[in-house]
């Protein structure tokens, strides 16, 4: 059931078309993050449905109701939305108290003051910020500033919350720590998330459903499973995780390494002239006999993994393997296996 | 580890001795000598005859005048640079950006000119404004009287807002607008916002910038000498100016201006002390990492008449003035006709080719500015290595020295160097070009100290280190590395010591001597024997000056930056 709908949203900012003709349905109680890098357009889309940017294109509904709409020059402002928001850079303010910077929302929304207390200190509570609630947030961390940002977004129970990514500002130890908060937080207050983040293992590891965006335009919207399995382009298969590509040609019939006479399996759709596969270092193996044949050229030890470095043809492809996996040695010639290769077209 | 040879006196050590011993002849020496003049009589500490002294008639008047006035115009010009700040930097104004270098303006134009100005706008029986209104509805009475507390309080607002304005701009400038935005997200309406948040935010900038208010408003003395003089309102430094100049040195007169001064320094030390904690208690980090476009309040129907009161606010408080300044320095006498027929360039001749007067002035203050400008530079670029870059033992002592220059009162530094150099200590620099010159550059060493250890704060110590490691010698990698990184402070200081000493006022009125008129004294003067038409074109002339100084630093910053 869509609660949160965009439909053909698009912004621009002078020349730049920050977000194109987006169209997206996200469920209630889902968790959906947008993924890119850098300038694509994901704060841009989250400011949208928050209200803080007008539309050039689109309409935003959630639930029932219309909250922008171009063609009517429609918009429900900010403060008006109920949604929960958290920004990157804490944004809790120095001048109140966290029990105060908590409560704020709820003050203006003429609440009787036991309610707001009660509702302030369960925030608190489920933030484990109850200890420090007459604290100045300033005398927090950068992850207690960050928790005080989430219990005031938390405060009036909204059914959407907003994340642009509210966890680049910590370390990475704390980073991986403070996902698991908001997917409890989550299960507990039963809230929609957006979530921006250029982290795709964040991405990864909270989302339900996950929008990669490249210039502004949709790449591709699925789970993280199906979006790391079966990336709908080249660009999705080299923002998700680590990734080899390889120049092909074809020629009668066959599929060579490009400038090479190494001839690569491949079962997929008929092509002809120049294209591209697509492997993951860890979806490559040796192989003793047979195999595409390659040249060990740079061997690395990152702990748990080994790195190899292989030369076939004039390219070179990266492999991963397990500390306890086969051994090839620098300068050796090996057998390489793709166990699920990708076909992109040329660029 | 090679053990390095302790040397106990080396090149830091005199580099520091140098730093020290200059601003205590500079400004310590001054400053004590006017609280030993004050507390001690005949060489015993006498508390009882400073507060006698304080309860003189007059004396006591100015006090509360000079707090009265002050007050007044804190709060006038807080609410206004306030406002100002927010409509351009928060707001859908049009035409922010020039707007905003438009409401810097004030900083460069000296007040006690707008006040001669403005006396000849507003005067109550000649000011061409109060004329033309009489004329035109019949009135018998004028409309506008400048020559009282409200006058003096607002022309001194016109010149002393930008200093909360700018403070404002750039708090609000640098303030994370997300800060905003999430109290937004929570429901709050954007009035509710700048009530809760972003005025308690803002607090400690405008208080800082309401207290330099206070501390400049306090030490001023042009305006209310212009403005005063009608109705017998008087300040500190207008008192203590007159207490010196009458009384041809009496011992009494010098030791009332003392008692006077060392109020000054008082409240001065205590309102730069109050700045420091409130700056230091509401330090709140604030500031935005990655920043988007600050959220713009849209001020609708507001905008327009917003936008036209922000113009009308300008042509009032800095065109007219200086149209006047120009329109009046034409006429043959004061008081006929701004008419086509009545305008010559004659004055503006006689000024500067005729008159020896104002020619030496013009002389006087071109010299004495370069003068100032140069050795202050110079002595401030070594003043602030010493404190930003090097680590020696007793560097405490040439701190706590380098805060001094910053809160001494213009009236202040003049008094003290009567007392320092008229003799007592075997030199005497009374009634000489040079007194002046002492004391300008204890007056604008503050100046010079600010841009220098800005620009020296920006290179770090790994540079120097850096060209040490390729080999290059301490004196090399001063020469190759550290100065080119300076002079944009060096240029920076000479230019804001040498435009202010152009029309400076405060100091020198209580040190010239008749071949000593600098261009202030010399428009100052002339307007009080009633040369009211030499003394504005004079006054153009050294708007003139300033305003092409002002356009040649733009001109080389903008090169810098481009
Ligand atoms: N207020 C603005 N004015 C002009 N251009 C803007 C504005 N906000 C965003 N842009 C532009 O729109 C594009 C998308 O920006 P957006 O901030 O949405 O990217 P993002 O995906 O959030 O990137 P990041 O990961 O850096 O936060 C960028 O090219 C950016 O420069
Ligand atoms: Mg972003």
């Amino acid at each position: 059931m869509s609660y949160v709908r965009l439909v053909n949203v698009t912004k621009k900012f002078g020349s730049v078309t920050a977000v194109d003709k987006l169209n997206l349905e996200i469920n209630k109680g889902e968790c959906f993050s947008m993924l890119g890098p850098s300038g694509c357009g994901k704060t841009t889309t989250l400011r949208m449905v928050a209200g803080f940017e007008d539309l050039d294109d689109g309409e935003i509904h959630v639930g029932e109701r219309l909250l922008s709409a171009k063609r009517r020059n429609f918009y429900v402002p900010p403060e008006k939305r109920d949604f929960g928001m958290v920004f990157q850079a804490f944004a809790v303010w120095p001048h109140l108290s966290v029990y105060e910077n908590v409560a704020f929302p709820l003050r203006l929304r003429k609440l009787s003051s036991q309610e707001i207390d009660a509702r302030t200190k369960d925030a608190l509570e489920h933030t484990n910020l109850l200890h420090v609630a007459n604290d100045s947030p300033d005398s927090l961390s950068g992850g207690g500033k960050q928790r005080v940002a989430l219990a005031r977004a938390l405060a009036i129970n909204p059914d959407v919350m907003l994340l642009d990514e509210p966890l680049s500002s910590l370390d990475p130890h704390l980073r991986e720590e403070m996902r698991f908060e908001i997917k409890d937080l989550q299960r507990h207050y039963g809230f929609t998330i957006i979530y921006v983040t250029h982290d795709q293992s964040e991405a990864m590891a909270l989302s339900d459903r996950i929008m990669v965006m490249k210039n502004g335009v949709v790449q591709q919207i699925d789970t993280p499973f199906n979006v790391y399995t079966h990336p709908a382009n080249k660009f999705v298969f080299s923002f998700i995780g680590l990734s080899n590509f390889t120049d092909v040609a074809a020629e009668d019939a066959k599929v060579y390494v490009k400038g090479s006479d190494l001839i690569l399996p491949y079962s997929g759709e008929e092509r002809g002239g120049l294209f591209t596969m697509a492997t993951r270092p860890s979806e490559i193996d040796f192989v003793a006999e047979g195999g595409l044949r390659g040249e060990v050229v740079r061997r690395t030890y990152l702990g748990d993994i080994v790195d190899y470095s292989i030369k076939v043809g004039e390219q070179f492809l990266r492999v991963q393997k397990g500390r306890n996996d086969v051994r090839l040695n620098e300068g050796e010639i090996c057998g390489l296996k793709f166990k699920h290769p990708f076909w992109y077209d040329a660029d | 580890m090679p053990v390095m040879k302790r040397r106990s006196f080396g090149v830091p050590e005199m580099l520091l001795f140098l730093s020290v011993a200059i601003l205590v002849i500079v400004v310590a020496v001054p400053v004590l000598l006017i609280l030993y003049t004050s507390f001690f009589v005949d060489g015993h500490f006498n508390a009882g005859q400073v507060m006698s002294i304080l309860s003189e008639p007059d004396i006591y008047e100015a006090l509360l005048n000079s707090l009265f006035i002050a007050s007044g115009t804190c709060i006038m010009s807080t609410f206004i640079g306030t406002l100002f700040a927010w409509l351009v930097v928060r707001t859908d104004l049009p035409y922010k950006g020039f707007m905003k270098t438009l409401f810097l303006v004030p900083f460069m134009l000296p007040s006690f000119i707008g006040a001669i100005a403005w006396k000849m706008l507003l005067s109550p029986r000649s000011g061409y404004i109060n004329i033309l209104l009489m004329d035109l509805f019949n009135l018998e009475e004028p409309v506008f009287d400048i020559y009282g507390y409200g006058g003096i309080m607002a022309i001194e607002t016109m010149y002393l807002f930008p200093f909360v304005f700018i403070q404002v701009c750039g708090a609000l400038e640098r303030m994370d607008p997300t800060l905003e935005e999430s109290a937004r997200i929570s429901g709050a309406s954007l009035l509710t916002i700048t009530r809760k948040i972003t005025l308690p935010l803002m607090a400690p900038s405008i208080m800082s910038g309401a207290l330099l208010i206070v501390l400049y408003s306090m030490a001023h003395f042009g305006t209310v000498a212009v403005l005063g003089m009608e109705n017998g309102i008087f300040n500190i430094p207008v008192l203590i100016y007159e207490k010196i100049h009458q009384s041809a040195g009496s011992f009494d007169s010098i030791r009332a201006g003392t008692v006077m001064a060392a109020v000054l320094i008082v409240s001065a030390a205590f309102i730069i002390w109050l700045q420091n904690k409130v700056l230091s208690r509401g330090r709140y980090q604030i500031i935005a990492g990655k920043s988007f476009r600050p959220m713009e309040v849209k001020l609708r129907g507001l905008r327009i008449p917003l936008f036209i009161f922000c113009l009308a606010y300008i042509g009032f408080t800095i065109v007219l003035p200086t149209v006047t300044i120009f329109l009046v320095g034409g006429l043959s006498t004061y008081g006929v006709d701004i008419t086509w027929e009545n305008l010559s360039l004659d004055n503006y001749k006689f000024i500067l080719f005729e008159w020896d007067l104002t020619r030496d002035a013009i002389w006087n203050s071109v010299s004495l500015g370069l003068g100032a400008a140069v050795i202050t530079m110079f002595a401030g670029v070594m003043i602030s290595y010493v404190i930003v870059k090097m680590q020696v033992r007793g560097k405490g002592i040439l701190e706590f020295l380098g805060m001094l220059p910053f809160s001494v009162p213009g009236s202040v530094i003049a008094l003290g160097v009567i007392l320092a150099w008229s003799g007592k200590f075997g030199i005497n620099l009374y009634n000489t070009v040079w007194i002046i010159l002492v004391s300008y550059i204890a007056r604008y060493m503050a100046f010079s100290l600010k841009a220098n250890s800005a620009a020296l704060e920006q290179v770090h110590d790994s540079l120097v280190e850096a060209a040490r490691a390729c080999g290059a010698g301490m004196g090399q990698a001063l020469k190759d590395i550290v100065l080119p990184l300076v002079r944009p402070g060096m240029f920076a200081a000479f230019f804001l010591i040498f435009l202010p000493a152009m029309r400076e006022l405060t100091v020198s009125i209580m040190l010239y001597a008749p071949t000593t008129r600098t261009i202030g004294v010399a428009i100052y003067t002339l307007n009080e024997d009633g040369e009211t038409v030499l003394s504005a074109a004079l006054a153009g002339i050294a708007l003139i000056i300033i305003v092409t100084g002002q356009s040649v630093i733009k001109y080389f910053q903008n090169r810098k930056a481009g």
